[in-house]
């Protein structure tokens, strides 16, 4: 049915949720810069943080793919060059483009749902933290990281699925992921639909399994919550 | 920095925008009556509510590319079959194919927005309005869908601006939109950054735009529900 192309096909799987999961990890990263910035920042860092999320929710992913992985290298080509070093050229790696570029633009959202973690943290929790004398470290370590992580699981987890379907763009910088292998398989099987019916099927399957897992993870960290009038 | 990357891009850009919009438009609307039949359907028949499931879990759950290679690349399969049919000259066209993956694509999202605003429309209203005798109809019509409207508004602009920059996948498709004339002009001049960069701009003046005629939109829909300004009244 798949002529044979069923591990190469799942070859590329695995580096598309090598590649997810890298730039899930950079946008977790940059958006918790992000979310600092804006909460703790000076005025023009939360002005600049600002814009930054809305040029990367206003730009399409594909545009951003192919700026930085054509663009970046000859932008900085162009300015090493012209200081002297003539012979210097520049590649990027599209595993690395892929990364910095779904951070970057994920990151944006990633800042939005931080942010909204962070505020919704019982404050009355923080208050008496204080009270009993506990060191403004320990506070943040076992109380404002613990109560954000229950928050924001259900978005994380959203973020994660639309980075994994992202990755598929990926393809277009000629990156060996899921997608990828799917057209070369299609082209040497003249079998478009089984290949990308395939492709579509693998990653449903990332995604049902990422769901669950979602929810293994959430009942696990509501483990001993009181729901309603707890005491 | 050179130019004539960019002066390229915006000899081709006029007709490549009026590609994009035409797209985003036509397959919003598509997507928006697909939405809406499954939903009225869903109500009432269990099966198309397991169809309208399936269909919802497939486009939301696999990548828009995927979707959209699957179509057009993939009815070349079937050229044989979908010729006795006739259909061959459709799908072999690279619009009709963008524009039902599009369409699938939106309507499945639509579908989850609208289904998360119906379950929102306060149960108070439906209960007293079957009480004094409105048919299902009636219901429909008077009551659930002016609720629904101001509640799914924000989720539908959402998705528009989605929809909008979905479309530069289609450029993969062949298709001369924004994107595809961007890399046109930057592989013809070599200026990849400068046009790009031009492209993502383009792209954004239209989201802001969009963002901000939505938030005028969500103000006049809840204007009802606004704090009430001081009257002179009141200060007598």
């Amino acid at each position: 049915m798949l002529d044979g192309y069923l591990p190469l096909l799942l070859q590329g799987a695995t580096v598309t949720i090598v590649v997810a999961s890298s730039a899930l990890l950079t946008a977790f990263a940059v958006g918790a810069l992000a979310t600092w910035g804006m909460l703790a920042g000076p005025r023009f860092l939360q002005a600049f943080i600002r814009s930054y999320t809305t040029v990367a929710r206003g730009v399409p992913e594909l545009v951003l793919i192919l700026l930085i992985y054509y663009g970046l290298p000859q932008l900085l080509q162009g300015a090493i060059r012209s200081v002297g070093w003539t012979d210097f050229t520049l590649n990027l790696a599209p595993f690395a483009a892929g990364v910095v570029t779904l951070g970057l633009i994920y990151g944006a959202f990633m800042s939005e749902v931080l942010r909204g973690a962070y505020l919704a943290v019982p404050q009355g929790q923080l208050e008496a933290a204080r009270a009993v004398g506990m060191p403004p470290l320990r506070i943040t370590r076992r109380i404002t990281v613990r109560l954000m992580m229950p928050i924001c699981l259900a978005s994380l987890g959203n973020i994660w699925m639309v980075i994994v379907k992202a990755t598929a763009l990926m393809s277009a910088i000629q990156l060996e992921d899921l997608m990828r292998k799917a057209t070369l398989a299609a082209n040497a099987t003249r079998k478009p639909f089984s290949m990308f019916l395939a492709a579509a099927a693998i990653y449903l399957a990332i995604t049902l399994i990422s769901l669950v897992i979602q929810r293994m993870i959430e009942q696990r960290l509501n483990r001993g919550k009181v729901s309603g009038n707890g005491i | 920095m050179g130019f004539e990357g960019i002066t390229q891009f915006l000899d081709m850009l006029p007709s490549a925008i009026m590609r994009t919009v035409a797209l985003t438009i036509v397959a919003s609307v598509i997507g928006f009556a697909c939405a809406v039949l499954l939903l009225t359907l869903g109500r009432r028949y269990r099966l198309w509510s397991a169809f309208a499931t399936a269909y919802s879990i497939f486009f939301r759950g696999t990548p828009l590319l995927v979707q959209l290679f699957l179509i057009y690349f993939g009815a070349g399969q079937f050229r044989d079959a979908l010729s006795t049919a006739g259909l061959w000259t459709l799908f072999r066209e690279p619009w009709f194919c963008a524009l039902l993956g599009l369409s699938l694509n939106t309507g499945a999202y639509g579908y989850e927005v609208l289904r998360g605003a119906l379950s929102n429309v306060p149960r108070g209203q439906i209960e007293a309005a079957r009480a004094i005798g409105m048919t299902q109809r009636q219901i429909a019509w008077r009551i659930e869908a002016p609720i629904m409207i101001r509640l799914c508004l924000q989720g539908y602009v959402n998705e528009f601006v989605f929809l909008f920059q979905a479309t530069s996948l289609v450029s993969l498709l062949t298709i001369r939109d924004i994107t595809g004339v961007a890399r046109a002009a930057a592989a013809r001049s070599y200026q990849f950054y400068e046009v790009y960069l031009a492209a993502a701009c383009v792209y954004l003046a239209f989201v802001i735009v969009i963002v901000q005629i939505g938030r005028h939109l969500e103000r006049r829909l809840s204007a009802h529900m606004a704090a009430p300004k001081p009257s002179l009244l009141a200060r007598l």
